[in-house]
């Protein structure tokens, strides 16, 4: 595919597009600061990405200016004029649309009715689709986009869906398109189109503002390119004056800012406890690793790069469809949670609200959930029994706010997390499978996660650990996998740098 | 250290809160039977209490398996379509082989037809809503089907001993109205206190979390559509016996009946929260409401009325509960 490298000056001449500000904008959520005094302009007709690492904040400053959140702090100005934007309306009546990672189509209504929602031309509330179906021809003409209006939306393949999306947008007479990895769901073919769009759009004058973590694919596209780090706004610089590797470079250079613990060496004499064997599902590919007692294996990646799906196929929660896993020789029936829990394998899931944790039973209960049967006497919880090992496990976790009684949704974050780990550790589990352990924790609960962590592999226990951050996988495991669309395309020992474990996770 | 503070603080806060929201409902309850002791001369008397109770009888059945599905997250709209067939079935078996064979006979075709209905809602993994509206459309066509529409009545000569369960028991209670407490209490224990009813409020609760964390969600909700096929065959004998016959149209309509009685008392709509007391007293206030018009000579098509914004009232409360909590 050849690149197109457009003339800048011209385009912002023909442009109707506002120049955007962004001063000072401030994002937090509870202890966590997820955006801190972002400066950024964006000019008329420009194609600007947005980069940065997991969690760097890339989305929740794409949502903020399209309305989705309200920031905490700092303005918006469009063309000098400040605006307030806390709905999506407030940034649809500026021009501004935000195409967002899951498309909002309604999946009953067509085409037509879908890029005109809500805003039917009508005469007295009489629908007349006559002058919509006039008006989206105008815009499939502009566009270059091939839909039938008549198709159900539900039934398209997500790169026209997303279409849809854009064209909803242009309806609206959006001057700026925010869009959230609007690749990502594509195959080659789609992604290839939607860039030719984009281009097509800021040659008319619409502004893009793009997130987006595929190197190669911003690059060739945007005319400036801005790194968000850890919620900062480290840069921004025209595109041309980057390569792949400067903006990894880039986007990780940070100094550690949490103290991880001593992680011991794993004894030569040590025996494989978990062995991994071509496991494959709907959204891992050939996965093959082998965990030994007291080891720590890391697993990096990008979001949605098969990581906790790893974690789920071995565990026997998502469904396999070849490979084994083998817990200390023995090999696990395929797509069995229980089978798996009986072997010694427990999985802190990735999301508690999810996952994890019941948030509308007390704390106890939640505890002492997956391990009920160890503790009843035909049928019956012996609720003395329960009372005192959770009490125990719960002092051991350093679980603390928890009332009799209270309900486990009542708690704090950094709590939940501890509950949610001192669930699994009720039994002393041969393999942990840990995914995003410490995620909107406070530092010290996150201290104390690492602390356990550690501990239960110096007594012995085989851990996996999954991790956006990079610095937490790489400071607690003695080895790292690195996973990129579904497969391991990595592997590196503690000493690995950031850069080196990036990279690969980033670039082909 | 002001982490500590404020997590400590806050249970405790939300604590006393929720005892007025726990126990509201009770108040209410006694405040209506306060109401009409001093209205009338007829409620606070043993006579009046038995038949309250044996009033309560079938809806309480049915609210209290209406419980354990509602708390597992599913419901079952079946139920007295399946308490139709297994009384017809009853019946039948009773004119062939005597009244003790005919009430065990119901209880295993409503247990059977329960399970029945737990795999296909499982199996299909249709919304419960759904799933058991059309399953209780089948058990009708087959009450329908195996009785020609007509009424079935057993032999003249058993229809004493086929009434028992009208018969007064302990302390002047019907004996339906004892079965109905005890499987109340049984059902209660079984919800509060064992490891299955443990997993019930899990997978309702969350069911995701629940299955990973190795309970098996289907098999949870299968059991507790077998044990509603249980209490409507139960309740399916009572009615039956009380009529002293059965047909394909009886309790037409009962299970939204049970429903509300069980979202009136506290229970959530949207699972794994709630308790047996709760259908309990839900019951007794929409008994004691019938009742009350009875006494007061008060217009009785009010009472459909009053009964529909009381059910507003604890789904508004409930609603607003849970908005409270997520945010």
């Amino acid at each position: 595919m050849a690149i197109q490298q457009l003339d800048t000056p011209e385009r912002v001449n023909r442009s109707s597009a506002p120049e955007i500000t962004l001063s000072g904008i401030g994002k937090r959520y509870g202890a966590s600061t997820v955006l801190r005094d972002i400066t950024l302009s964006v000019a008329p007709g420009e194609i600007h990405g947005i980069m940065g690492e997991n969690g760097a904040g890339k989305s929740t400053l794409l949502k903020i200016l399209g309305g989705a959140i309200g920031a905490d702090s700092g303005v918006v100005k469009l063309d000098d004029r400040e605006v307030k934007i806390t709905e999506p309306r407030d940034a649809i009546a500026q021009g501004i649309s935000l195409i967002s990672q899951e498309l909002a189509l309604i999946p009953g209504l067509s085409v037509l009715e879908n890029v005109f929602l809500g805003r039917w031309a009508n005469t007295g509330s009489l629908l007349r689709s006559g002058r919509d179906a006039d008006h989206l021809e105008r815009l499939l003409a502009q566009t270059g986009f091939e839909l039938d209006p008549r198709a159900m939306a539900g039934d398209l393949p997500i790169g026209q869906q997303q279409q849809v999306e854009i064209l909803k947008a242009l309806a609206r007479g959006a001057k700026v398109l925010c869009m959230d990895e609007p690749t990502a769901v594509l195959n080659e073919a789609e992604k290839a189109k939607l860039l030719k769009v984009i281009r097509s759009l800021a040659r008319l004058g619409t502004t893009v503002i793009l997130v987006s973590h595929y190197l190669e694919e911003v690059l060739g596209l945007v005319d400036r390119v801005t790194i968000l780090r850890d919620g900062q706004h480290i840069t921004t610089e025209a595109a041309s004056r980057h390569t792949p590797e400067s903006l990894v470079g880039l986007m990780v250079g940070r100094e550690v800012d949490f103290l991880l613990p001593e992680v011991p060496p794993v004894p030569s004499e040590a025996k494989t406890v978990v062995q991994v064997a071509g496991l494959s599902s709907s959204r891992v590919k050939d996965v093959s690793f082998t965990v030994r007692q007291g080891e720590i294996l890391g697993i990096a990646g990008l979001v949605g790069s098969g990581r906790s799906e790893t974690l789920l196929a071995m565990f026997g929660a998502d469904r396999t469809t070849s490979g084994y896993v083998r817990i200390n020789g023995r090999r696990l029936r395929a797509n069995s949670i229980r089978e798996a829990i009986k072997a010694g394998m427990a999985l802190v899931p990735e999301s508690r609200k999810e996952q994890g944790l019941v948030m509308s039973r007390p704390v106890d209960e939640n505890i002492a959930l997956s391990t009920l049967s160890g503790r009843s006497l035909g049928g019956f919880v012996r609720v003395a029994r329960e009372k005192a090992a959770v009490s125990e496990i719960s002092h051991s976790v350093d679980l603390r706010g928890a009332r009799r009684g209270s309900l486990i949704g009542d708690l704090s974050g950094g709590n939940q997390q501890k509950a949610l780990f001192a669930k699994w550790l009720l039994n002393p589990p041969a393999v942990l499978l840990v995914d995003e352990p410490t995620r909107g924790v406070d530092i010290a609960a996150k201290a104390r996660i690492h602390g356990m962590i550690a501990d239960l592999a110096a007594k012995g226990t085989a851990v996996v650990v999954v991790s956006s951050e990079l610095e937490e996988v790489i400071g607690l495991s003695h080895r790292i996998h690195v996973m990129r669309q579904g497969r391991i395309v990595a592997e590196f020992d503690r000493n690995a740098s950031r850069d080196e474990v990036m990279t690969s996770a980033f670039l082909k | 250290m002001t982490t500590v503070t404020v997590a400590v603080s806050k249970p405790a806060q939300k604590k006393f809160k929720l005892n007025v929201r726990d126990f509201g409902i009770v108040f209410g309850l006694i405040a209506i039977m306060l109401l009409l002791t001093l209205n009338t001369g007829t409620f606070l008397t043993g006579r009046n209490f038995i038949n309250l109770f044996d009033q309560a009888a079938i809806v309480g059945l049915l609210a209290a398996a209406a419980t354990l599905c509602i708390v597992s997250g599913v419901f079952d709209l079946s139920s007295t379509a399946n308490l139709a067939v297994s009384a017809i079935a009853g019946v039948m078996i009773t004119q062939h082989l005597g009244v003790i064979a005919g009430f065990v006979g119901a209880l295993v075709v409503g247990g059977a037809l329960g399970t029945v209905t737990g795999l296909i809602v499982v199996g299909t993994k249709v919304n419960s809503f759904i799933g058991t509206l059309a399953v209780s459309i089948i058990y009708r066509g087959l009450a329908i089907v195996i009785t020609g529409g007509a009424i079935v009545a057993p032999l003249p000569e058993q229809l004493a001993s086929f009434q028992t369960w009208t018969w007064p028991s302990l302390f002047g209670l019907t004996a339906g109205s004892v079965l109905m407490v005890a499987m109340t209490i049984v059902l209660g224990i079984v919800l509060w206190r064992t490891t299955f009813g443990r997993r019930i409020y899990a997978v309702g609760g969350n069911k995701e979390a629940a299955r990973l964390s190795g309970i098996r969600t289907g098999s949870i909700h299968v059991a507790v559509f077998a044990i509603s096929g249980l209490c409507s065959a139960m309740a399916g004998m009572i009615l039956a016996s009380r009529a002293g016959s059965a047909q394909p149209a009886m309790a037409l309509g009962v299970e939204l009946t049970a429903i509300a009685a069980v979202v009136i008392g506290g229970t959530s709509i949207l699972g794994g929260h709630g308790a047996m007391w709760r259908a309990f007293v839900g019951v007794m206030i929409l008994t004691v409401i019938g009742n009350g018009f009875n006494l007061l000579h008060w217009d009785t098509t009010y009472q459909q009325v009053v009964t529909g914004v009381l059910i507003l009232l604890a789904v508004a409360a409930d609603g607003l509960f849970f908005r409270k909590r997520a945010g």
